[in-house]
């Protein structure tokens, strides 16, 4: 699912941080630099949270700004310049790559590693913005976030797990004291 | 001056049309089925101790009398949208299925927009377009909220919508659900009124027969449109549909609302209407103790 374009000169294109340009299948089809491709993305989503690639089936991922990949439902031409195209999804271009708090509410329920379960009070801090001391045996770095809400384990966000703190990531925009 | 005046010609039961217009209207959240089920929010709300009650004519609408709709752990999940309850007829009415395309031509903030997508069980796909990029980030944010991934948003004038970034394919359906006048929220904004003028609401009455004239272009054969206000002011409504009907190529069909509502009017300030307008709705606040509302169904015939 991509047929990024390359220019009609074929050299290597610089990225164009105002529209959406779809990412390449594989780096053998990818014609700008730094740009990750849908099988990298697949590859992090598996690696980092077990969540299986058939989740993303129906989906293409986009770049519109430096590293700032989109996930959309379905297909468009590409490049396409408009406003939005589905949702925030993941920042590439660094080192660690970092899901958004709206692709783990939407997909984190197929994760099944890297993911730590908050109590009500622990899940209060964290998405008051708080830091919180906590035990984690796993590794360091972006976790899933999770809460019960109904009975049930629901993704509540990002957090970043360094020196034995979590750190909330919940944007502050999504930030509510309760 | 009392614009609610203006209309005691065309509603039944004027003083109670009055009473209503002055009482305040409770907060209403909408369940979003892309995240939850309507039973899931009602026990998270319970989980919370937050009291509510379901709409009679749809599940997933739930009024709160005590509180207000986004400071509770369901809404931080995303499974809750405050959303007046006449604002949820319109994308009913449009009834899109899974897999069809639809734009929706005066999107933000996305109250309507998150809800078609939720109809659509976030497949096919939905244009939300606007024309203030303040109000598209406050549309990007709800539909991010929502989790609403089916949705692609475009900065532009409606009535002049181009349809090449998208290979120039025509619409399934359309929701023209324009800027009014908005008096039928005056039980939400009680000084809604303050700055209403005659001049106001015909000079939008020329931006929403644009928008309207767009959409039926951009709809195809056999598509549906639904046109939708805030407002009680004919100009805006029924004038608007006239126009259209003899412009374009569509016709009005039935409203299938589960709301008590009366039929379009065919005469006003001395000018008829086409008899057809009659298909279209008017909800007045009265009838099912809810805000004001103009809903309309056109199919596009060529």
């Amino acid at each position: 699912m991509s047929d990024e374009s390359a220019g009609d000169d074929g050299a290597t294109a610089e990225n164009v941080g105002t529209r959406f340009d779809r990412l390449p299948a594989t780096a053998d089809e990818r014609a700008v630099e730094g740009r990750s491709t849908r099988a990298e993305v697949l590859e992090w989503w598996e690696d980092r949270f077990g969540v299986d690639p058939d989740t993303f089936a129906d989906y293409t991922f986009w770049e519109r700004g430096a590293g700032k990949v989109w996930a959309l439902r379905g297909e468009e031409p590409t490049p396409v310049d408009i406003e939005g195209l589905g949702i925030t999804f993941l920042r590439t271009r660094q080192e660690h790559w970092k899901p958004t708090l709206e692709a783990v509410q939407r997909f984190g329920d197929a994760a099944d590693r890297n993911v730590i379960h908050l109590s009500r009070e622990e899940a209060r801090r964290f998405v008051a913005g708080e830091d919180q001391e906590l035990d984690w045996e796993g590794d360091w770095g972006y976790l899933i976030v999770t809460a019960d809400l109904a009975g049930e384990t629901e993704p509540l966000g990002v957090g970043m797990y360094v020196y034995g703190e979590l750190r909330s990531q919940v944007p502050k925009g999504r930030q509510r004291e309760f | 001056m009392d614009v609610l005046e203006r209309y005691e010609p065309l509603i039944g039961d004027f003083a109670a049309f009055r009473d209503a217009c002055e009482r305040p209207l409770p907060s209403v959240v909408r369940v979003n089925t892309i995240k939850t089920t309507p039973d899931r929010a009602r026990a998270a709300l319970d989980e919370a101790g937050i009291e509510h009650e379901t709409c009679e004519w749809n599940d997933g609408l739930l009024r709160l009398p005590q509180d207000q709709p986004g400071a509770n752990w369901p809404y931080v999940h995303g499974w809750l949208h405050g959303q007046e309850e006449v604002s949820a007829v319109p994308a009913r009415v449009l009834d899109p299925d899974p897999g069809d395309r639809v734009w929706d031509a005066c999107a933000a903030p996305g109250s309507k927009t998150t809800q078609l997508a939720a109809l659509m069980d976030d497949a096919g796909r939905i244009v939300a377009t606007d024309d203030s990029l303040g109000r598209i980030s406050a549309l990007r944010t709800n539909a991010e909220r929502l989790g609403v991934t089916n949705t692609a948003i475009t900065h532009e004038d409606a009535r002049n919508h181009s349809l090449k970034p998208f290979d120039g394919e025509e619409y399934d359906h359309a929701l023209v659900d324009v800027p009014c006048s908005c008096e039928g929220t005056i039980r939400k904004n009680p000084d809604t009124l303050d700055e209403w003028t005659i001049e106001h609401v015909r000079g939008i009455a020329g931006v929403q027969k644009g928008v309207l004239r767009r959409a039926v272009q951009a709809t195809r054969p056999g598509g549906t449109v639904v046109y939708s206000t805030c407002t009680f002011a004919p100009e805006e409504n029924e004038a608007v549909l006239d126009y259209v009907l003899a412009e374009e190529a569509c016709e009005l069909v039935d409203v299938d609302l589960p709301l008590e509502s009366v039929p379009g009017v065919t005469e006003w300030a001395g000018e008829a209407f086409d008899e057809s307008v009659r298909r279209a709705r008017r909800i007045y606040p009265h009838h099912n103790d809810t805000g004001g509302f103009f809903c309309a169904k056109l199919e596009v015939t060529a």
